[in-house]
């Protein structure tokens, strides 16, 4: 890769990459995405399960044709916890 | 009733300052009356691109607070007479430019110059969205450089959300403008060319201005490129994109300094 014959010419793949994710934040619009979609998810598991805000985490994958959304909520194995807490029925 | 512009970009160094100096300096120079106003408050620097740093008696945050008039503020250049300084001042409250207080410096200075140009501090806090807050015109400056590019498109998006006229839902006018373009690296792939970065921007172009080292030379002097040396590459795309401003239809191209072989072998410059 040194040698300025077999190295490959890093403009285009700036150029992808910006497109890759300008595209995405255009579509998020500046706000902080991320932080309200965890909110709202904790918001609405809490209504069932007992569980640490601390241990979920979200996080999204960006991709050219699809982005991923990972969602890793850890439950913990406490009696009661998995037992609806009571909250009317929705 | 004079035209309000920003000179924005989100990200820092990329030559917001001066570009201010060289279009303002540029406009004056044909006659229009201009008055460049330094809102990075606490770490001010147009009063010395421009060479008036020690002229600076009273600043743009005392003329809010009224501690004084905005004449006494404005700083006349001594090279060309239309053009004037607002100076940013050095304190550290960073609370000292208020949202009134600057609705009414433009609302003064508006109708007494041609053009009001607004060089705003980088970053999209209080003071970038102040130097935004009236602008009829966006300068969005841009290096071929992907953190740059990225800054460049989240300050469109504010300048379409947060501007008084995007609030009013009028269109603020944006133009871009690629600073320190090196078409010798950009066509060896090593840089992002024009049709890139206009492409992911999609904001129409008001001037290439290649990278150069004159551009330096002119801050070191403390003297805006398009006076120091008028007919140098980076001061002609200056007074290119100054015309173009001004609404006239200015072919678009990259100046360049080439120099004869006999230049480049002896001596760097005559002046």
């Amino acid at each position: 890769m040194r040698f300025g014959l077999f190295r490959r010419s890093s403009a285009p793949v700036a150029r992808e990459r910006l497109q890759i994710l300008l595209e995405f934040e255009r579509r998020i619009d500046g706000s902080d995405l991320l932080a309200r979609l965890r909110d709202e998810i904790i918001a609405v598991i809490a209504k069932h399960v007992t569980l640490d805000p601390e241990n979920v985490r979200v996080k999204i994958d960006r991709g050219k044709a699809v982005s991923l959304l990972e969602v890793d909520v850890e439950i913990p194995n406490s009696p009661g916890a998995l037992h609806a807490t009571p909250t009317e029925a929705m | 009733m004079g035209k309000v512009v920003v000179v924005t970009s989100g990200k820092g160094g990329v030559g917001k300052t001066t570009s201010t100096a060289a279009l303002g300096a540029a406009l004056a120079r044909t006659g229009q009356k201009v008055v460049v106003i330094d809102f990075d408050v606490g770490l001010r620097n147009l009063d010395l691109v421009m060479g008036a740093e020690r002229r600076v008696v009273f600043d743009f945050v005392n003329v809010i607070q009224g501690a004084a008039k905005l004449p006494q503020a404005l700083i006349r250049d001594k090279r060309v007479e239309t053009l004037y300084l607002l100076p940013a001042s050095q304190t550290r409250d960073k609370d000292a430019l208020t949202e009134q207080g600057v609705a009414r410096v433009i609302g003064e200075l508006r109708p007494k110059f041609d053009w009001v140009i607004c060089d705003s501090p980088a970053g999209i806090e209080r003071g970038a969205t102040l130097a935004m807050r009236h602008a009829d015109t966006a300068i969005v400056v841009t290096n071929p450089e992907v953190s740059s590019v990225r800054d460049s498109d989240r300050i469109i998006g504010l300048l379409d959300a947060k501007t008084e006229k995007a609030e009013k839902g009028e269109r603020i006018d944006k133009h871009l403008l690629l600073t320190r373009y090196d078409a010798n690296r950009a066509a060896r792939g090593e840089m992002l060319t024009i049709e890139d970065v206009l492409e992911i921007l999609s904001t129409p172009l008001l001037g290439i201005i290649p990278e150069s080292e004159e551009i330096l030379r002119a801050s070191n002097f403390g003297t805006p490129i398009t006076i120091s040396n008028p007919s140098s590459a980076p001061a002609r795309a200056y007074l290119d994109a100054a015309r173009r401003l001004k609404g006239e239809a200015v072919e678009m191209s990259i100046p360049s300094d080439k120099r004869g072989i006999l230049n480049k072998l002896f001596g760097r410059r005559a002046a």
